[in-house]
């Protein structure tokens, strides 16, 4: 186990404590610069919602895991984003224009949809946020001369410095991290910088954080209007992935993926935020296994326990149908949520944080270590 | 005129006079102790002050200046600090970065500084890290610099709202019930802190309490409050002696 002896500062402040954290995570970039030379092109377009996703679940952590304002209507925000890039492209504005034009207009909205928010709490706000990710919805669906309603629009290919960028190309895959690795870096500056604290202290008790000095209300609309614009920056890119956007991709349940991203990853982390999007985006492969190759496993199992064939295939045939059955996706995201809430709070950046500990202090770890105990009541009569 | 004055503060909740046209001054370098039974209103007034309760009538004066319409967060920007009776950290965080919210006040960076950890903002962070630092020693909280505060036991905590308090470079500070759930050795240093405060910080302080001999160590005033009124008002030993104070405490 290492121990830091701090000197100076500046030790409290880098974001790379030591020397150690510069080999992993050079290891890591270097391993995501070349993947794109190793693996498949299925693979690839993986990565490349990996990347979409964890930079939504970095907006979705600024917003809720450390400002502690639930939303479910980030799919909202990341349509916003969407149709503004796609609407600009239309008039042949250049693609960085038309980029940063996305984040600043759902920014403008997030503070916007942030002010009502600035009274509501808890499950209040995801109530008003749901209402607002419906509004979006419909409005995308009616105002048909800006949005081609439920025709939805075509995305043209991504033009940037007169050559093409293809959205299954390397050259899109290296935009979509460059965008991941810097919004990662300016969560972590922000994090480390008054801004960021205050957005931690309005979490934990809004009324100390009022005592201290910090404008409770400003710092909330700043918390949205930070989080939308960076999801409508990757819902610039999320449309010239997809090449095509129409209403119906933007629903409850994308907002409900984007929560699950940082509930599985872990809300006290952004490594969390990249965990969870891997997790999410591993899910569908997964399905598309459970519906193609399980019932006939199934049905051989039960062969090999002595079914008959036609029994086996009666078997085979009703678990294909509940394999395939609709609201499978749906039914399977709340089991995870629950069991992830019961039984890994922390999520799955806390279950690495727990293994590398075990094995740091081996054999003298205890499990409690991570144990969060609350020895007195809070008041509430103060909020 | 005074440093810090109340006058007519009330507070009522429905028929419920939690305040009742208090009015009451402070000087500058003094410590005042208000003292009283539950529900007397001791922590209606710290909340008036900090503006978490809006006063039903009254108006609240600091350095000559009207603050009664001033929004809460612009309280701690005028240099007025507190603590709560039930503590309020957060909880969540490591003890270094409670008491840089407590620095929140002398923070002048831009968003957009911060966002790309402009060269400003990096020594503007080191800045509040020494500041912090000398509550640290101080205070003798080296041990838990880098501790979660949900893990500290409760007479740390107190110690640690202290800190962060202190840690705003406040002119007044308000301190509700500074020794509740402290053990007698934990009074004890609480109430050098309290007159360090004032002798070497020229804090002045404004502090609820129960605990009389903390009081009487500590004070140079005590106000006794029962049912939101003022019952007497004078140096610690005057208003033990007085005899409403005695019927409020004893029952008459």
């Amino acid at each position: 186990m290492r121990f830091l002896f701090k000197t100076d500062y500046e030790d409290d402040i880098r974001l790379l404590p030591h020397s150690g954290y510069l080999y992993s995570y050079g290891t890591l970039l270097v391993l995501l610069l070349i993947a794109p030379f190793v693996l498949s092109s299925y693979l690839m377009s993986q990565l490349v919602f990996v990347c979409i996703y964890a930079t939504v679940g970095v907006a979705l952590l600024i917003l809720t895991g450390f400002t502690g304002q639930a939303s479910l209507g980030h799919a909202a925000f990341l349509a916003i984003g969407a149709y503004t890039a796609v609407y600009l492209q239309q008039f042949n504005v250049p693609f960085p224009v038309y980029f940063i034009a996305a984040g600043l207009l759902t920014a403008i909205i997030g503070a916007i949809v942030g002010f009502p928010a600035l009274r509501l709490q808890g499950i209040y706000l995801v109530i008003a946020t749901i209402s607002f990710a419906f509004i979006v919805e419909e409005i995308l669906a009616r105002w048909e001369s800006v949005t081609h309603g439920n025709e939805g629009m075509r995305v043209k290919t991504l033009q940037m410095f007169g050559t093409a960028v293809p959205r299954d190309g390397p050259a899109f895959y290296f935009l979509c991290l460059a965008v991941l690795i810097l919004i990662i870096v300016g969560t972590l500056n922000l994090l480390r910088s008054p801004t960021g604290r205050a957005f931690v202290a309005i979490r934990d008790s809004e009324t100390a954080a009022r005592s201290m000095g910090i404008n409770v209300s400003l710092y909330k609309v700043k918390s949205f209007a930070i989080s939308a614009g960076i999801t409508g920056l990757a819902g610039c890119l999320f449309a010239h992935k997809l090449s095509f956007i129409s209403p119906e991709m933007f629903t409850l349940q994308l907002s409900i993926e984007f929560i699950i991203v940082i509930l599985i990853g872990g809300t006290f982390s952004l490594h969390g935020a990249v965990l969870g999007a891997i997790f999410i985006v591993m899910i569908d492969p997964f399905l598309t296994y459970l519906k193609d190759d399980v019932p006939g496993m199934v049905a051989g199992v039960a062969a090999a326990l002595g079914a008959g064939g036609e029994r086996a295939a009666h078997i085979e045939s009703n678990v294909a149908a509940l394999a395939s059955a609709n609201g499978l996706k749906g039914a399977i995201y709340g089991i995870i949520i629950v069991l992830f809430v019961l039984f890994e709070p922390l999520g799955l950046y806390g279950r690495w944080l727990k293994i590398k500990l075990f094995f740091q202090l081996f054999p003298l770890y205890k499990r409690a270590t991570f144990k969060r105990q609350k020895i007195y009541v809070k008041s509430e009569r103060n909020r | 005129m005074s440093y810090f004055r109340a006058e007519n503060l009330s507070l009522h909740f429905g028929g419920l006079k939690a305040v009742d046209a208090v009015s009451f001054a402070v000087e500058k370098g003094e410590i005042l102790s208000i003292i009283g039974p539950n529900g007397a209103g001791k922590s209606s007034i710290f909340n008036l002050i900090s503006r978490i309760y809006n006063p039903t009538s009254g108006r609240i004066f600091f350095e000559d200046e009207d603050i009664t319409e001033v929004p809460a967060y612009g309280i701690a920007r005028l240099g007025i600090a507190r603590t709560f009776q039930n503590i309020e950290l957060f909880e969540n965080a490591t003890v270094l970065s409670n008491l840089l919210v407590g620095r929140h006040r002398h923070s002048a960076t831009r968003l957009w500084q911060e966002l790309l950890f402009l060269p400003g903002v990096r020594r503007a962070e080191k800045e509040h890290r020494r500041r912090v630092e000398h509550v640290i020693e101080l205070l003798d909280l080296e041990p838990y610099r880098d501790k979660l505060i949900s893990g500290l036991p409760y007479g740390v905590r107190k110690v640690i709202e202290l800190a962060r308090a202190l840690c705003s470079e406040p002119k007044l500070i308000l301190l509700d019930e500074p020794s509740s759930g402290l053990n007698v050795e934990e009074t004890d240093g609480m109430s050098f802190w309290i007159r360090d405060m004032k002798s070497e910080l020229g804090i002045t302080v404004v502090m609820v309490e129960h605990d009389m001999s903390l009081v009487n160590r500590v004070s140079d005033r005590v106000i006794a409050l029962n049912y939101g009124r003022v019952l007497a008002m004078g140096t610690p030993g005057e208003v033990q002696r007085h005899p409403d104070v005695i019927a409020a405490y004893l029952g008459a």
